[in-house]
């Protein structure tokens, strides 16, 4: 058996364990506000029907979160392990982004989490919701460090150059310019936002699935409600963001946007595709497009030329052009799909028609795994269009490896990693379903209450 | 170079990580502990008892590897760079366990098969174990020293972390750690459980002084590379004195079944003995048993003192809000554990 090198096995084994992570960390995000607001909004209106949901979504929120940790200490370390040399040339800059994540919040979400998950009979409501809100807010936060970090490879700045070859290493020079690196605040804001989607949606997709079952259906409608009122706004904000994203990688990363949209030639027109395929060798792209359509968003005009790949030294430049346009293109359709399931949706609750369609429960249901597929893809374009470079432009990627950790121990690592994430998978997916299976535990007379609420009925007591 | 009272950044970033291990082990040291014992517990209701009096914690606990990797990262990339990448598969195998070790404590309770909380409980309690272990011969290591070339390169292999000297450590961590569980849970628990403990509470102690002992002779007869800052200071001896008195304090109060006094003292020891451990190296991280000269000093391993100097300032606001947290969390929890419909 020929053994791949050290570089792509442990390329491998980044990708793969960071794509599994991020299965993870949108939903507690994302799931994190929307127990903000079903809290909220039973400590407002006293409703018990408030109460289950929260309660029920808090023990669903304690599995997903509970993976998101396990995996994400994998990542931390990972960065010792196996890209030494990386660790060794970022860790004046990095180091600093990740030792403040970790104080400022995961010590913050941790210890929160504990009074979130135990703490009902232990504290009142309102340091109750407190804890709510601070592990929401803790998780939030901890993206933050980590977007800034990966920001940092992205666009650098604040930092200079210090020593040679191997031992080369950057070294702060402005720490605010470090942290408001030209793409950090437009990333985190779409990565946040993407993550809203996520926690929204998976909310969404088991109330359409009770409704769909007749089950639980007062409470699944204000689960709806709660989600929708969510994804809709964050669907809408995530065109923006995203459209601040492809602007500053027009300016800082000229070969990642061609890259995007399959466009070589820096003396042509570029075009913008709906859907496309490109082909590397001929340097071809094909598809349905809109002439001149980049050359209209980057430079305001149908007519004017884009920096191409071509404009890049071949060894600079990604390779896989392909992939890159592919995983693109994904993220922005579901981007436009999720803006019209959203708004159509709002229309039908306000016509008071949205709960039984049921085609759109079915589609609800399963949409759950389009905020899911755009947040890996989006990842995959974003990273694999970095390439060829770890640091953009300052350190490659076969650079940044450990030197002394030899082909087998990844090999034996990534198999290890794949049999236990396969298996973590497996038992998540089926604790899950058990867990939406047997649905939220019912508080006596909480839906008579609730219609009492919202119909102004007299006989409404607060609890 | 710039000092901040008498001390130079690298020497205080050396005592920040220095203080963020030492919280390691003495938060999660006590569940890790726990989960070690768990097997020795039989009854259904004990082993959720067990479980519970750690629910809320443990995960807080955990948080304080994440930011000691994460100041190890930032204050010394070098030496992050080199002891991961050297110890590659046994960092390998802690992260596997430390995976397993959370979804079992999380998944446990999920299903009330006999044979999936079997199954959970076996992985709960062999993870703990496992992940003492391995930090326990990572330890050991860098005291005894290893094969490091001029170029920061290990040029030993795998076998070369089972020396005896790191085994006897491992086995001792394990023994710190389980006298540490026992004692937080005894003093979290009541009735049978309680009863039960108590004994176990009383062996664990006599495990962990052999192992003190044995631990001490090999460090002097074999490691003298961990006396010589004693030679210079010996004003340092107050810590293996601390580290006695405290032992035989221990004994007295778990004797005197007076086990909220006695889990104190087991924190004092187990900070006493990474200090001791710590204070052994400065003002080196990695020691080098092919030439003294080729060991890795926090100098050499520095970040820049700018960046030194922005993450002292990140700590010094961080640490306290941490500390403030996990006060706030175990007051939260004080007192005995009950079981309710939220527990494990
Ligand atoms: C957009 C957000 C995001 C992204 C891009 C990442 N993570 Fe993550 N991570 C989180 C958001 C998050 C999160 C939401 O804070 C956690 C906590 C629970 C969860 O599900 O994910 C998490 C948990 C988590 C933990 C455990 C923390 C604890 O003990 O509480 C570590 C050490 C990391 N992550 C490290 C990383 C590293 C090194 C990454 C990059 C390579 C990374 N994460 C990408
Ligand atoms: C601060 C956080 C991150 C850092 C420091 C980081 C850094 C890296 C490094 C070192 C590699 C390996 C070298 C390479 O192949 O490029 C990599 C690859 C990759 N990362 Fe990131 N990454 C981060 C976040 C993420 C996240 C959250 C994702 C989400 C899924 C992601 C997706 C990928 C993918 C798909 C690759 C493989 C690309 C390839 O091999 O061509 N990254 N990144
Ligand atoms: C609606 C239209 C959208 C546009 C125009 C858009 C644009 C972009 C662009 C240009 C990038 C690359 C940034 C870089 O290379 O650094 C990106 C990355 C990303 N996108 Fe989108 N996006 C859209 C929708 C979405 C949606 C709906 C989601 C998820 C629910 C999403 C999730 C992500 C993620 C996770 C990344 C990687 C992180 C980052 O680089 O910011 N995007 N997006």
């Amino acid at each position: 058996m020929i053994m791949p090198s050290v570089e792509i096995l442990s390329r491998i084994q980044f990708a793969f364990t960071i794509a599994f992570h991020y299965i993870y960390p949108p939903l507690s995000i994302g799931l994190g506000l929307c127990l903000v607001i079903m809290e909220g909004l039973y400590l407002k209106t006293g409703l018990s029907l408030y109460k289950d949901i929260t309660r029920y979504w808090i023990k669903i929120f304690a599995l997903i979160f509970g993976i998101g940790v396990a995996t994400g200490i994998v990542m931390e370390f990972e960065f010792g392990t196996n890209w030494a040399t990386y660790s060794h040339y970022v860790g004046d800059i990095f180091g600093s982004a990740l030792a403040a994540e970790g104080i400022f919040a995961f010590a913050m979400e941790s210890a929160f989490l504990g009074v979130l998950l135990f703490g009902w009979n232990r504290v009142n409501k309102g340091v109750h919701f407190f804890s709510t809100c601070m592990v929401a807010l803790g998780s939030i936060f901890s993206a933050l460090w980590i977007v800034i970090a990966n920001s940092w490879q992205q666009t650098p700045t604040g930092f200079r150059i210090e020593g040679h070859d191997m031992q080369a290493r950057a070294v702060v020079t402005d720490f605010w310019a470090m942290v408001f690196n030209p793409s950090s605040v437009d990333r985190f804001s779409h990565v946040i936002i993407g993550s809203f989607l996520a926690g929204s949606f998976l909310v969404m997709s088991v109330a359409a699935w009770y409704i769909l079952k007749q089950r639980f259906v007062k409470h699944a409608q204000a689960m709806f409600k709660v989600g929708l009122s969510v994804a809709v706004i964050a669907a809408l904000l995530q065109l923006f963001t995203g459209h601040r994203s492809a602007h500053y990688v027009s300016k800082y990363q000229p070969a990642k946007l061609a890259a995007m949209e399959g466009h070589y030639d820096s003396l042509a027109v570029a075009d913008m595709y709906l859907i496309g395929w490109v082909d590397n060798k001929k340097q071809q792209t094909t598809g349905i497009k809109i002439p001149g359509g980049l050359s209209f968003l980057t430079h305001g005009s149908f007519n004017a030329p884009v920096e191409g790949l071509n404009a890049t030294p071949e060894k600079d430049r990604p390779g896989a052009v392909n992939f890159v346009f592919q995983t693109y293109h994904i993220m922005i359709s579901i981007g436009m799909l999720l803006i019209g399931l959203t708004l159509l949706a709002v229309f039908l609750l306000w016509r008071k028609k949205l709960f039984n369609q049921r085609w759109l429960m079915i589609i609800f249901a399963w949409a759950v795994l389009l905020p899911q597929i755009a947040n890996q893809v989006g990842w995959y374009a974003a990273e694999v269009g970095r390439q060829p470079w770890v640091v953009y432009k300052l350190l490659r990627t076969s650079d940044a490896l450990s030197k002394k950790v030899t082909a087998d121990q990844v090999m034996f690592s990534l198999i290890l990693f794949t049999l236990v994430y396969i298996l973590l998978l497996a038992l998540f997916l089926y604790l899950l379903n058990r867990k939406i299976q047997h649905g939220p535990d019912i508080s006596e007379l909480a839906e008579d209450e609730y219609d009492g609420y919202y119909n102004n009925n007299i006989e409404h007591r607060p609890s | 170079m710039e000092t901040i009272l008498g001390l130079d950044l690298p020497t205080w970033w050396f005592l920040v990580i220095g203080g963020l291990i030492t919280g390691y082990g003495v938060l999660d040291g006590f569940d890790l502990g726990a989960g070690a014992l768990h097997l020795f517990f039989k009854k259904e209701e004990s082993r959720r008892l067990a479980l519970n009096a750690i629910g809320p914690v443990w995960d807080g606990n955990e948080v304080w590897l994440v930011i000691a990797g994460g100041a190890l990262f930032a204050g010394f990339p070098l030496v992050y760079g080199v002891v991961l990448s050297t110890f590659y598969i046994p960092f390998m195998l802690f992260l596997v366990a430390l995976i397993f070790r959370a979804i079992s404590i999380e998944f446990r309770s999920k299903e009330s098969w006999r044979w999936w909380r079997q199954m959970w409980d076996i992985s709960y309690s062999v993870s703990s174990i496992a992940i003492t272990l391995l930090l326990g011969l990572v330890l050991g290591n860098l005291i005894h020293g290893l094969p490091i070339n001029a170029a920061h390169e290990f040029t030993g292999n795998l076998l070369t972390f089972f020396n005896p000297y790191a085994i006897l450590i491992a086995v001792t961590t394990l023994s710190l750690f389980m006298l540490h569980g026992a004692i937080y849970l005894v003093m979290k628990t009541e009735d049978r459980l309680y009863a039960r403990l108590t004994v176990l509470v009383n062996n664990c102690s006599k495990f962990f002084i052999l192992c003190f002992i044995l631990t001490s002779m090999a460090t002097l007869i074999y490691v003298p590379h961990m006396t010589h800052q004693f030679k210079n200071h010996p004003e340092l001896f107050i810590l293996p004195l601390v580290a006695v008195l405290t032992l035989l304090n221990i004994k007295r109060n778990i004797d005197a079944r007076k086990y909220f006094t006695a889990f104190l003292f087991s924190c004092i020891i187990t900070s006493c003995l990474l200090i001791l451990f710590a204070v052994g190296l400065y003002p080196n991280i990695v020691i080098s048993t092919t030439n003294p000269a080729y060991s890795i000093s926090i100098y050499a391993a520095a970040s820049s003192v700018k960046s030194l100097r922005i993450m002292l300032l990140i700590a010094a606001i961080g640490t306290p809000m941490v500390i403030g947290y996990t006060i706030f969390l175990f007051w939260t929890f004080r007192g005995k554990v009950k079981l309710n419909e939220m527990s494990y």
